[in-house]
């Protein structure tokens, strides 16, 4: 009796201690779950989904803030990885933050530029080059499609234009649906 | 002693077609007025233009030279002019444009300068291997790989066994068949060079059984020297027998590994026609830029293999071969299993052209019907797939799972949808599959690069703000610093003047003490003066 109670005993002291010990020494730093939602995220910056960048947003998911349908860039794959991730049902984009699209880059009409470096500070991943007074320019391939540049431009001169698909980023349309009823039933019905 | 040979799993036994292209030898096509050039004919990098627009190009002279390591120079099929640098139909199932350089061709058909290479024996495989990337050689089978990559065994890699494969299992073609057996000796050349390359054990040249006249003139080619380390080998014509994993299973019983090369188990496979063009590279110091093609299929009226320079349009060699010129014929690049329909009769030949074909449009296009799980397609599978649950995932865009059922591992040789008795066009899903993946690893890579760049302008923001502050708090110190410097140079000033009011009045009580003891006239007038 008295030696079954000093064995648990002694246990729950053992793995109390184990635990103890586990939980300092294998601490995790910082959130893990903002890391892996912050990953998940597409890194346009544009706020459309009301926070202040990608970061901030899945800040506010993790504390529980905010909705995981409020990217409009990342869209339904977005959505659906982020239901995956923390376990929740994947709802429809919410329209209030705008419509998923299709990927679209900027670019500056170099003929209306006046340089008035506006858009430079916009442009959350310094893909704008350009001085006081010079000609700006778009680096293509570090454009977000954020659009956040063209609010602050004084003459208009920045359009936003689609993503030009190449043989390389080209991809095979998905094929129509076969039939889920042969075709005589499908046309009687 | 004649080779083991092994089963890989699957397979169709189809009817060949072979017969109609090989009934003459192979013509070489007229040279066109036009050759369209595309810059990336291969998997890899495109390669980057050196000549201007109006400039005269001689024949191999380079025209693009690789800037990347997988990518490799291409090369003008013939002298000319260069007419345009810009965007133009390519054979690609997407029907886009890519860039192309034009040559308006002078009909001279001037060769440039050429260095052949005789010694290249004596030759680093390195310095090989070079040889055959300068001329531009990559993978003639079909993929297009840049031959001279599939050359490198990596350090500390040995090849055991070089595989040539004329084993051109697709229905149709037959540009590898006629060129075995027309130039078994250059084939025999090459394997040679790429035997010295990768410094190989064991040569292979594997060929369908279907073949019998290929076999036996390449038969006759080999010395009997080189009989004792080249093995003729026949299997067995069962489709897709001439994939490269399927082919050394094949010969060897080994398998590739998934997500693994050939080189992994110390086999390297090249086409027959790359042989080839590895020998005219280093014998006669040619570039590729000319190939067998087969022109064949329903629609076409003379169906033959012709030798076709790089750049030639389809509608040349079509019209050279009595193409009934009508609106209702699919024209297809590549065999009629893993071939695509082309967009126009306009874009060119390029290195990985081995067949056009053409045929009436089917009158009636299936339908696709449910799928009923009878699973004929998981057993003609060459791979071992399950091409069934690969379809569900695809359709229903679980990229994950379908990677998870080896989706990479698929060769979309098109043996599932041929045998489907629902007409599902399951080789479509998984390109499908695969180009959605590799989009979404783009993208992946671009939120990197996006996430890294916005981080580092937070910092950059962030440290100017920190910095400004700092400026802005150093500004007040000094500020302060020179006010308290003020009061403090006010009393120096103070002092000096302080000092020299002081020094005024000793000079002063000096000099009243000297006047004193001075002569009386000055005396006198000071008096004067005070008076």
């Amino acid at each position: 009796m008295f030696e079954a109670i000093i064995v648990l005993a002694v246990l729950a002291v053992v793995f109390g201690l184990l635990l103890g010990f586990a939980s300092v020494r294998f601490k995790v730093e910082g959130d893990p779950v903002v890391d892996q939602i912050d990953a998940i995220l597409p890194q346009t910056q544009c706020g459309q989904c009301t926070y202040a960048g990608c970061r901030p947003y899945a800040e506010a998911i993790a504390k529980g803030e905010a909705d995981i349908n409020q990217c409009p860039p990342g869209g339904e794959v977005v959505i659906q990885q982020l239901a995956d991730l923390l376990g929740v049902d994947p709802k429809p984009l919410n329209e209030e933050h705008g419509e998923h699209s299709e990927k679209t880059v900027v670019y500056i009409d170099e003929n209306e530029c006046i340089g008035c470096t506006l858009c430079i500070q916009a442009c959350p991943v310094d893909a704008i080059v350009g001085a006081a007074k010079q000609m700006h320019t778009v680096i293509e391939s570090e454009c977000t499609g954020c659009d956040l540049c063209i609010e602050p431009c004084p003459v208009d001169c920045i359009h936003i234009k689609p993503v030009e698909e190449t043989p390389q980023t080209w991809k095979w349309p998905a094929p129509p649906l076969p039939l889920e009823k042969p075709p005589r039933e499908a046309s009687s019905s | 002693m004649k080779r083991r040979l092994w089963h890989f799993h699957g397979g169709l036994r189809l009817p060949g077609h072979k017969a109609e292209s090989m009934q003459e030898p192979v013509h070489t096509a007229t040279i066109p007025p036009q050759l369209i050039v595309p810059l990336q004919q291969h998997i890899g990098e495109p390669a980057e233009p050196e000549v201007e627009v109006g400039q005269r190009v001689l024949k191999g002279q380079r025209l693009a030279h690789a800037t990347e390591y997988v990518s490799v120079p291409v090369h003008a099929p013939t002298s000319g002019t260069v007419r345009t640098i810009d965007d133009y139909p390519i054979p690609h199932p997407s029907g886009l444009q890519a860039p192309c350089i034009v040559i308006d061709s002078d009909g001279e058909d001037e060769w440039t300068e050429l260095t052949p290479r005789p010694d290249y024996a004596d030759l680093e495989p390195s310095a090989l291997r070079n040889v055959i990337r300068e001329a531009g050689i990559v993978g003639m089978g079909g993929a297009g790989f840049p031959a001279f990559i599939k050359l490198n065994a990596g350090p500390g890699n040995v090849i055991d066994t070089l595989i040539l494969n004329g084993a051109e299992c697709e229905p149709y073609i037959t540009c590898d068949a006629i060129l075995i057996q027309e130039q078994p000796r250059r084939i025999i050349d090459g394997m040679l060079i790429m035997r010295h390359a990768v410094q190989a054990r064991h040569c292979i040249i594997a060929l369908e059984d279907n073949q019998p006249r290929a076999y036996e003139s390449l038969r006759e080619a080999l010395s009997d020297e080189e009989k004792t380390f080249i093995e003729l080998v026949q299997v067995p014509t069962i489709y897709p027998s001439g994939g490269e994993k399927q082919l050394i299973k094949i010969l060897t019983g080994k398998e590739v590994p998934s997500h693994g090369l050939p080189l992994d188990i110390n086999t390297v496979c090249h086409n027959v026609g790359t042989a080839a063009a590895v020998a005219d590279a280093i014998h006669h110091g040619k570039p590729l830029i000319s190939r067998y093609v087969t022109v064949t299929g329903e629609a076409i009226g003379q169906p033959s293999n012709l030798d076709v320079l790089i750049g030639t349009p389809f509608s040349a060699l079509l019209e050279q071969c009595g193409w009934r010129d009508d609106k209702d014929h699919e024209l297809i690049m590549g065999g009629p299993l893993m071939g695509f329909n082309v967009a126009t009769p306009g874009v060119p030949v390029i290195k990985t052209t081995n067949c056009i074909l053409s045929w009436p449009r089917a009158a009636e296009q299936h339908t696709p019907m449910p799928c009923i799980r009878c699973g004929e397609c998981a057993r003609v599978c060459p791979a071992q797939l399950l091409p069934q649950q690969l379809y569900w995932y695809a359709r229903a865009k679980n990229f994950d799972r379908v990677q998870d059922f080896n989706l990479f591992d698929c060769i979309e040789c098109g043996c599932c949808a041929y045998v489907c008795p629902s007409h599902i066009p399951l080789v479509q899903y998984y390109r499908f599959a695969k180009t959605e993946i590799w989009a979404q690893e783009r993208e992946k890579r671009k939120a990197d690069l996006a996430r890294e760049r916005h981080e580092f302008r937070q910092e950059r923001l962030e440290r100017k703000k920190r910095e400004d502050e700092e400026r802005k708090q150093r500004k007040k110190e000094m500020l302060k610093k020179s006010q308290g410097d003020k009061t403090e140079s006010d009393d120096n000033k103070k002092a000096t003047i302080e000092a020299a009011k002081a020094r005024a009045r000793a000079r002063r009580a000096e000099s009243a003490s000297t006047d004193n003891t001075a002569d009386d006239a000055t005396v006198k007038n000071d008096d004067k003066e005070e008076s």
